[in-house]
Formats: C-alpha cells, structure tokens, sequence
C-alpha cells in the first residue's frame, strides 16, 4: 500500500516537472520570436553563428556526402544491374538524396557538430553566469546569444543539405561512371528525366528546414534550460544529440507521408 | 529619470522582504536601506543568503513578501521594459566575475556602451580606456578573460559593471580569492568609484576587515534575518555575541559550523542498522 501510494505520488511529480518544463519550453519559445526582430537588426551576430555552425560543418557534410554517394553507388549499381538497369543507376542517387539521405543524413551530422556545439557553449555561459550578468546588464540573453545561434542554425541547414546530396550524386558518379562504367550520357540524361524540381527537390528543401529549425531549437533550449554544473551541460549535450536524432527520424516519417503517398 | 523626491534620500530599501527557493525558506523578513553615496557591506556566513539579496534587489528574483524599493520604484510593479531601464543604472559585480569568455578584455568592457548606446566607435574606445585606466587595466584591453589572473579579472569585471556610470553597484565578494595586495587595491578601488561615481554601493563579503576600512554601515545577515547592523566603528565596539565571533573569526559562536542534522551518533548508527 505504502509503495502504491510513493509510486502515484512519483508519478504525480513527475508529471508536474514535465508540465513546468512544458510551460518553460513554451514561454522560452514565445521570447525567442519576440526577440528574433532585435537580432535581425544586428545581422552580424547571426552571420556569426551561420560561420560557426554552418560553415565549420562543411569538412564533415562534404566528406560524408561523398561517401554515402559512393555506397549508394556501389550498391545500387549492384541492385539494379540484375534487373537489366544499370542505367538508372543516376535516377536512384538523386531521387534517394534529394527526398530523404540529404536532408536526413546532413541533419543528423548538423545536430552531432554544431547542435552540440550550440548546447555547450550556451550551457557554458549559464554556468558561468555570463547570462546572468548579461541580464543584469539590461540585455536579453536570449535576444543576445539565444536568437542568432538558433536563426545561424535555421539558415545553415538547408544548405548544408543540399551540399550533402550534391556531393552524394558526384560520390554516385565517381562509383558509378568512373569506375564501374555506368553510360555517362545515360546517367545525366535519366537522372535529369526522372527528378522533378517540385516533387523531389523543394520537398527535399523543405524537409531540410523543418529538421534545421527543430535541432536548433533543441540546442538552443537544452543549453538555456541546463543544470548549471558540469554535469549538467554534459548531460544537456547528450540530450541534444538523442533527441535532435529522434525528432529528424520521427519527423521525415510524418513529413514523407504527406510529401511522397502517390 | 529625475531621482529628486526626498523619499529617495534611500537609494534602496527593503521592507519585511521575505523570499524562498521552492518550499525552502532562505529571507524572513530583512529590513536595509543604502542611501545615496554610501558603501554598505552586508556579511554573513555561506549559504546565509547575501547572493539572494543581491539578486532580488537587482530584480533577477522576487520577494515573495515585504518590499524591494531601488530609486523611488517598487520592484514587483515594474514590468520588464522598465526593469530594464531600470538595470541600465546599476552595476553588478558577480561572484566569479562572469566575464564573457568569448571577448576580449576590451570588448567585455565596451559591451554595455554599444548595447545601450550610439556612441561612435572613438568615444567608446576612449570610455572603454578610462574604465580601464580606473582599475589599472589599460594595457590589458587585447587579453582573453582565459588569460588573467583572478584579481584581474575581477577588476575587467569592475571596470564593465561601472560602464554606464551606474548609481547603484553591487559587489557579490569581491575579495574572495584574492591575496593581500590586490585586496587592498579592490577595496579602495570600490572606495573610489563609489565616491567619483557619486553613487551607492552595496557590497556582499566575508572580509571583515578590509570592508570594516572601505564602508559607512554594515549589516549581518543570519538566518533569514538582520542579526546586527551598525557603522563601522559600532560593530567594532560591540559586545553583540554574533558581531563579536564575525569580527574574531570564531569557530563556535552563535553562527554555527555545522549544516543541520541529526546528531553524528545517531547517523552513524542508522546507517549500519
Ligand atoms: N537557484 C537556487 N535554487 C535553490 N536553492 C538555492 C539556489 N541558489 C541558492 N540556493 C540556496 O540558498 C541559500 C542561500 O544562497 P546564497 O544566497 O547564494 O548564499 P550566500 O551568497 O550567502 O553564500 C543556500 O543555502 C543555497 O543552497
Ligand atoms: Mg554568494
């Protein structure tokens, strides 16, 4: 009996600590649109933010881009080829880039290189009462470091997702048409063919941004709402990169069921 | 902001505040004022409470009854643009000088000036190396906070929090760590901004004897209360047992070691039973 009435009383707090934080993460977000417009006005701290997270990306999202090209090349190659279809080996690169490994893939790296990065210097500054001292100042934190650090990452993704399926297609290439010896012309030309510009690329955009915003608004949110010890950013960046993960895989579901049901 | 009706002779006052963490109850019921121009310390044991008194009379915490009074307003009525407006006349000097870690000395100190000012890029240059000048620190404007001592960084934080000329600076143990020269150098420093800066100080420290020489009334907070208050010279002569142990740095007195518990033989006893 006594351990029935702990546990619905656990339960109970429990539920209460995630409505807090609930309302926290609301509020949090209602302040940070307020405060977009300051940051807007001063766009060199957003361009800041867009060097750091985006541009400092570019070595992984590049190098990576060109090896799941290059597998996809080898292993498509490898598939279609049983069917008599080597040719479309170009069509298969695109299309799996643009709808789904570009956005997916380059959002996963986004959140593990710069989410993180975002949560610990964020969660840094908390610890170290740099926030604190700044709202002293009569400065929002949140209009100061929060704002660009959430609209740099807003910005950098789709980008970043659109280097990634470019390099992709050339890794597919490179496999495909160097070495295995796939038709040049036939590669192109089909590839060309059987991509649409609104059904797959803006659909590919657009999933790029709806994964930018929320691994920037996870980072962001984890560092503000972080335990300010060491333990606590640690445990904030740990939070940042799992969750970012399941809300891209969980997200491109729901965003893929809608964009590609035809 | 005109700060000329003769209620504000008292820069700040706080009345009957009370204040606690969640269920946890650290302020019941202090009483203070700081006119304008005077250096108060208070003082108190660790975890007495003093940071938490900073923090609500600059706003970042409110009193959960009594009154907070900072220039004529009453802190709970301001809403956050006024708060602001507020805060832009006060310095804070935090514990561990909170530096940001990601400018220069220089920029550090230039930060509140562009934030709050349209100054052009000269004349906040030449603001930037009078602060920096009034704690000694003008050659050091190209330094990382990452490589100055802790006493300099200290000072970078005071040369940033008197920025705007405030009328109210707050000090949260500003001699903790330092050794004994550079000590001396704060306590005049915070002697002399105060004095050229005609304006109020409140100062948080455990140092008794170097504020004892800096400041014109002190208070002693303990639990949750105002234990003693007086000038300098009355604390001194005073024959208040707690006073008494601060100024002599006493072990047992009325402020005690120990953080409550139950009694040491009881606890070891309940762990192997
Ligand atoms: N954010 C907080 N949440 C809960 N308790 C706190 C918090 N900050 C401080 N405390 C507690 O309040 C008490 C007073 O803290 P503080 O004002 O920092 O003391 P002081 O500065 O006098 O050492 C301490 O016992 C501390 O544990
Ligand atoms: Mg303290």
């Amino acid at each position: 009996m006594e351990h029935a009435i702990s546990f619905v009383r656990r339960l109970g707090a429990s539920l209460v600590d995630s409505v807090w934080r609930l309302g926290f993460a609301a509020r949090f977000m209602m302040l940070l649109l307020i405060y977009s417009g300051q940051s807007f006005r001063r766009v060199h701290l957003t361009i800041r933010e867009i060097y750091f997270s985006g541009v400092l990306s570019l070595l992984i999202i590049v190098v990576s881009g060109l090896f799941v090209g290059m597998v996809l090349g080898l292993q498509g190659y490898e598939t279609l080829q049983r069917f008599g279809s080597g040719d479309a080996l170009g069509v298969l690169v695109a299309l799996s880039l643009t709808r789904e490994l570009g956005p997916v893939v380059a959002g996963l790296l986004f959140a593990s290189r710069a989410g993180s990065a975002v949560t610990a210097e964020i969660g840094l500054m908390k610890v170290t009462e740099q926030l604190k001292a700044m709202d002293m100042m009569a400065v929002s934190p949140i209009a100061r470091v929060v704002a660009p650090r959430f609209w740099g990452g807003v910005i950098s993704m789709p980008f970043l997702a659109a280097i990634f399926s470019t390099m992709g297609v050339l890794g597919g290439w490179l496999i495909g048409v160097v070495f295995i010896g796939v038709d040049a012309g036939a590669f192109w030309s089909q590839m060309q063919a059987a991509v649409d510009f609104r059904y797959d690329i803006l659909n590919g955009v657009i999933k790029s941004v709806v994964f930018g915003i929320a691994v920037s608004l996870i980072a962001v949110f984890e560092g503000y709402d972080c335990t300010p010890t060491a333990e606590g950013v640690s445990r904030a960046i740990t939070r940042t990169v799992v969750s970012s993960a399941l809300a891209i895989l969980a997200l491109d579901f729901v965003l893929t069921s809608f964009m590609f049901r035809g | 902001m005109s700060f000329k009706h003769p209620l504000d002779e008292c820069f700040v006052r706080l009345k009957d505040v009370h204040f606690a963490y969640g269920e946890r109850s650290i302020l019941q019921g202090i009483d203070l004022s700081v006119r304008r121009g005077q250096v108060v310390a208070i003082m108190g044991g660790s975890g007495s409470g003093k940071t938490t008194l900073l923090r609500l009379i600059g706003g970042q915490l409110r009193a959960s009854q009594g009154e907070v009074r900072v220039a004529g307003s009453e802190l709970s009525r301001l809403g956050r643009n006024d708060m602001y407006a507020l805060r832009r006349r006060m310095g804070m000097l935090f514990q561990f000088g909170a530096l940001f870690t990601d400018m220069s000395v220089f920029d550090n100190v230039a930060f509140p000036l562009r934030e709050h000012t349209d100054l052009p890029p000269e004349v906040i240059r030449d603001l930037v190396l009078m602060k920096l000048d009034a704690v000694g620190l003008r050659g050091a404007g190209k330094l990382m906070p990452s490589e100055l001592s802790g006493g300099m960084a200290r000072r970078v934080a005071l040369a940033r929090a008197v920025a705007l000329d405030p009328m109210l600076i707050m000090y949260d143990e500003p001699f903790a760590g330092l050794d004994p020269i550079s000590l001396g150098v704060v306590g005049q420093l915070i002697r002399r901004l105060n004095d050229a800066l005609g304006a109020s100080s409140i100062l948080v420290t455990h140092d008794v004897h170097e504020s004892l020489a800096i400041v014109d009334y002190v208070y002693f907070v303990s639990d949750g209360r105002i234990a003693a208050e007086g000038t300098p010279d009355e604390i001194r002569a005073s024959r208040d047992p707690f006073v008494h142990q601060f100024v002599h740095a006493e072990i047992d007195g009325p402020v005690p070691f120990h953080y409550p518990a139950e009694p040491i033989g009881q606890a070891l006893l309940g762990s192997s039973g």
